[in-house]
C-alpha cells in the first residue's frame, strides 16, 4: 500500500499522521509524539568540500542537548541549516513532526525554531523592549492600516506588546533596561537579550550558538542556572553549541560530538567523557586513553 | 510621575515643528512681511516636505537607497491632473473637494506603480538596488513623455502617438506628450499643503511606532536576525517602498495643482536626487531634519536672489558647510558642553525633587 493511501487512512480515522516524503525510512508518526527535531541524513557541500554530511539526531520536546566538537567541526553550518539560512544539499529536518523542505528562515521561525547568533546579532538601534517586541512580531497581529490609522487595535496590541515583552524581560531581570538602546549593553546583557528576543517568539527548540562565549565563570554559571530555567518554565527543547565544558557536562542530557562534519559520538555526557573517538578528536591521536577528556572545567 | 518617553517628546515636538512654522508663516504674510516670491514658494516647500518626509521612510527608516523617487511624484502630479480636470468638467466647484480627490487618487495610483516597481527590484539590494529604482524614475518620465490624454462629453481619451490622434472634436487635452500638462487649475493653497504635510509627518511617523514600522527597522539593522524572529523580509521592504511612493504621489498632485503647466522633464533625476539631498541633510530616518532641511533648502535660493549671480555657488558652499561642520572638532566640543551643561542642570533638578523634605547638607 503507497504512503498517500496510508495517510488518506489516517485521515478518516481522525489520528493526525504526516507521510514523509524525501526519507523513505523515516516511520510515519503520530504528531502529538513527534520529538522537537529530528535530522535524517541531513548534509551540505560547499562546492566539493562536504561541510556536514549525514547528520543524523533527533531531540524530545524538553531535552537540552550538546553540540560539541573541535573548530571548523561544522557547529554552526549545522544550526544555519537548522534555521534554513543555508539550504541543505540533502536529508531531511522534521521540527515538531513537520518536514521544513522548501521553507525559509521566516517561516521556519514560525514553526518554532528560534536561534541566537556566535556574533551578536541585535538591532543595534533600537531599544532593548523594541528587540524583544520585534521577537513577538508573529504572536501579536496588528496590520499596517490599523497601525497608521491607530485604531483601537493599534493601542490594544501596543499595550500586549508592551506588557509581553516586560514580562519577558523581568523574567531574565533585564526589565530596567527596557529603554536602553541595545546596542549600547554590555556584553553579556546583550547575550541575554538576544535569548530573551529568540524565546519571544514562542519557539518549540531554542537553538545557542554559544552563549556563554566570553563570560566570565560566574557569568557562566548564571547562564547555566538560566537555561535550564527556560527549559523548565516554557516547556521546550534545547539545543546549544558550546565550548566550555563544565557546561555543556552539567546541564545537557545528550550530547553530539561533530568532527570534520560528521557525528562521531552521541550519548550521555559520562559516555562522552570515556569515548576514545572523542579523546583522540580534541587531543590528537597521541593522547593517552582517558587522561585528557573533555571534562569539566576545560574549555576546548 | 508619569514620565514622557524620549519618542514621544520627538513626535510632539516634530508636530509643533509644522504647526508653529505655519502659524509664524501667516502671521508674517499677514503683516505683510512675506515677499511675493517666497510666498509662491510656500506650496512647493510643503511638497519638497512631504517628499523628504516619504523618502525618509525607505532611505532612513527602511534603509534602502532608492534614486527614483521624482518618477512616483510625476506619477502622483499628473494622475492628479487628469482627476481634476475630469471633476473640473463634470461640475464640481469645491477646490478642496477637487483637491483632495485628486490627491487621494493621485496617491493610490502612485502607491500601486511603486509595489509594482517594488515587487522585482526588492530583491536587490544596496547599489544595485539604487541603480535599478534610478532606472525607474526614467522609464516613468519616458513613459509620460508620449502619453497624450484629452476628455470630451464622450469620456477619457488615450494616446500614444501625437495629439490628433485622439479623436476628440471638442474636448481638452489634458496631457500632451512632452509638453505636459497644460492648463491646470491651480488650487493648491498653503494651507493645503500644511495639511498634507502633517499627514504624511503622521503616516510615517504612525507607521515607525507600530508592529510594521518595528519590522521595517529590524531588517534595516539586520536582515539575518529579522529573518531567524521570523520576519518576512521582502514584505516590509516593499510596504515602505509602496507607502513612500503613494505620500510622493500625493505630493506630487500638490506640486502640479500649484502651477499652470508641468512637463514630465521636470521630474528627472536631478529632482531625485534634489530630494535625497534634503533627507541625507536631515539625517537618516530623522523625520524633523527632513523638514527642516527641505524648508531651508527650497527658501534658501530665493533669500540669495539679491546676489543673483553667486547664488548657485553660495548653495553649494552652504551645502558642503552643513555636512563637514558637525565633523568637526571645534563643533563637536561645543556641541558636548552644552549637552554636558543641559544634563548636569535636569541631574540637580531630579535631585533636588528626590531628596524631598530631608536634603543633603553638601
Amino acid at each position: 500500500m503507497s504512503k498517500f493511501s496510508d495517510f488518506a487512512k489516517a485521515r478518516r480515522e481522525g489520528t493526525k499522521m504526516v507521510p514523509v516524503p524525501s526519507v523513505s525510512i523515516m516511520p510515519e508518526r503520530d504528531l502529538g509524539k513527534a520529538p522537537a527535531l529530528e535530522c535524517l541524513h541531513l548534509g551540505i557541500d560547499f562546492g566539493g568540500l562536504k561541510a556536514v554530511d549525514d547528520f543524523n539526531i533527533t531531540v524530545g520536546k524538553t531535552e537540552i542537548c550538546g553540540l560539541i566538537g573541535p573548530n571548523g567541526a561544522g557547529k554552526t553550518t549545522v544550526f544555519n541549516l537548522l534555521t534554513k539560512v543555508y539550504t541543505p544539499t540533502r536529508g531531511t529536518i522534521m521540527v515538531d513532526g513537520h518536514d521544513t523542505a522548501g521553507m525559509g528562515p521566516a517561516r521556519v521561525n514560525q514553526l518554532g525554531v528560534a536561534r541566537t547568533f556566535q556574533n551578536i546579532r541585535l538591532f543595534n538601534s533600537l531599544t532593548v523592549e523594541e528587540n524583544v517586541q520585534i521577537g513577538l512580531h508573529n504572536r501579536i497581529r496588528c496590520g499596517m492600516v490599523p497601525g497608521i490609522l491607530r485604531l483601537p487595535r493599534y493601542w490594544k496590541s501596543e499595550r500586549e506588546f508592551h506588557e509581553q515583552a516586560l514580562e519577558l524581560l523581568d523574567f531574565f531581570g533585564m526589565a530596567d533596561l527596557a529603554g536602553h538602546e541595545a546596542g549600547s549593553l554590555p556584553y553579556g546583557a546583550q547575550r541575554r537579550l538576544e535569548i530573551v528576543r529568540a524565546l519571544a517568539t514562542g519557539p518549540k527548540l531554542l537553538l545557542l550558538d554559544e552563549p556563554a562565549a566570553g563570560m566570565n565563570p560566574s557569568e557562566t554559571a548564571e547562564l547555566m542556572e538560566n537555561i535550564v530555567k527556560i527549559r523548565d518554565q516554557f516547556q521546550i527543547a534545547i539545543m546549544l553549541i558550546e565550548h566550555d565544558m563544565s557546561l555543556v557536562m552539567n546541564i545537557c542530557e545528550g550530547i553530539c560530538v561533530l568532527n570534520f562534519g560528521k557525528i562521531i559520538a552521541k550519548g550521555t555526557p559520562e559516555e562522552i567523557q570515556a569515548n576514545p573517538q572523542v579523546i583522540e578528536a580534541y587531543l590528537g591521536s597521541g593522547a593517552q586513553g582517558g587522561a585528557g577528556a573533555p571534562k569539566g572545567g576545560e574549555a576546548a | 510621575m508619569k514620565k514622557i518617553s524620549k519618542t514621544t517628546w520627538s513626535t510632539i515636538s516634530t508636530y509643533a515643528l509644522v504647526i508653529v512654522a505655519f502659524i509664524a508663516v501667516q502671521v508674517l504674510s499677514g503683516a505683510g512681511l512675506i515677499s511675493h516670491s517666497l510666498q509662491g514658494q510656500l506650496v512647493p516647500i510643503c511638497a519638497y516636505v512631504c517628499l523628504a518626509v516619504s523618502l525618509n521612510l525607505v532611505v532612513g527608516i527602511s534603509g534602502e537607497l532608492s534614486l527614483g523617487h521624482a518618477g512616483f511624484m510625476s506619477v502622483g502630479a499628473f494622475t492628479g491632473v487628469i482627476v481634476a480636470a475630469c471633476l473640473a468638467r463634470a461640475g464640481v466647484e469645491a477646490e478642496v473637494l477637487i483637491f483632495a480627490v485628486s490627491a487621494v487618487v493621485g496617491a493610490v495610483v502612485a502607491g500601486v506603480i511603486g509595489l509594482i516597481v517594488g515587487i522585482p527590484v526588492m530583491r536587490l539590494r544596496g547599489d544595485y538596488l539604487a541603480i535599478v529604482t534610478l532606472a525607474f524614475g526614467e522609464i516613468i518620465k519616458n513613459l509620460l513623455n508620449i502619453i497624450y490624454i484629452g476628455v470630451d462629453d464622450a469620456g477619457l481619451h488615450f494616446s500614444m502617438r501625437d495629439s490628433a490622434s485622439l479623436g476628440m472634436e471638442q474636448g481638452t487635452i489634458i496631457i500632451n506628450g512632452p509638453k505636459g500638462a497644460v492648463g491646470i487649475d491651480k488650487i493648491s493653497t498653503f494651507v493645503m499643503g500644511i495639511v498634507l504635510v502633517l499627514i504624511t509627518v503622521a503616516v510615517v511617523l504612525n507607521l515607525v511606532h507600530s508592529r510594521s514600522g518595528r519590522a521595517i527597522m529590524a531588517v534595516r539593522d539586520n536582515r539575518i536576525a529579522a529573518e531567524s524572529v521570523g520576519i518576512n523580509v521582502t514584505k516590509y521592504r516593499l510596504m515602505a517602498f509602496a507607502v513612500a511612493s503613494a505620500l510622493a504621489g500625493a505630493a506630487g498632485v500638490l506640486y502640479a495643482m500649484n502651477y499652470s503647466t508641468i512637463i514630465p522633464s521636470q521630474f528627472d533625476f536631478n529632482q531625485s536626487i534634489l530630494i535625497l539631498v534634503y533627507v541625507v541633510l536631515g539625517g537618516m530616518g530623522n523625520v524633523r531634519g527632513s523638514i527642516i532641511a527641505a524648508a531651508f533648502l527650497t527658501v534658501l535660493p530665493e533669500l540669495l536672489r539679491p546676489i543673483n549671480d553667486y547664488r548657485m555657488l553660495l548653495y553649494a558652499v552652504v551645502l558642503i558647510l552643513v555636512m563637514v561642520v558637525p565633523h568637526l572638532k571645534v563643533y563637536q566640543r561645543f556641541v558636548d558642553m552644552i549637552r554636558v551643561r543641559v544634563l548636569k542642570r535636569s541631574a540637580a533638578s531630579e535631585g533636588a525633587a528626590a531628596a524631598e523634605g530631608g536634603a543633603s547638607h553638601e
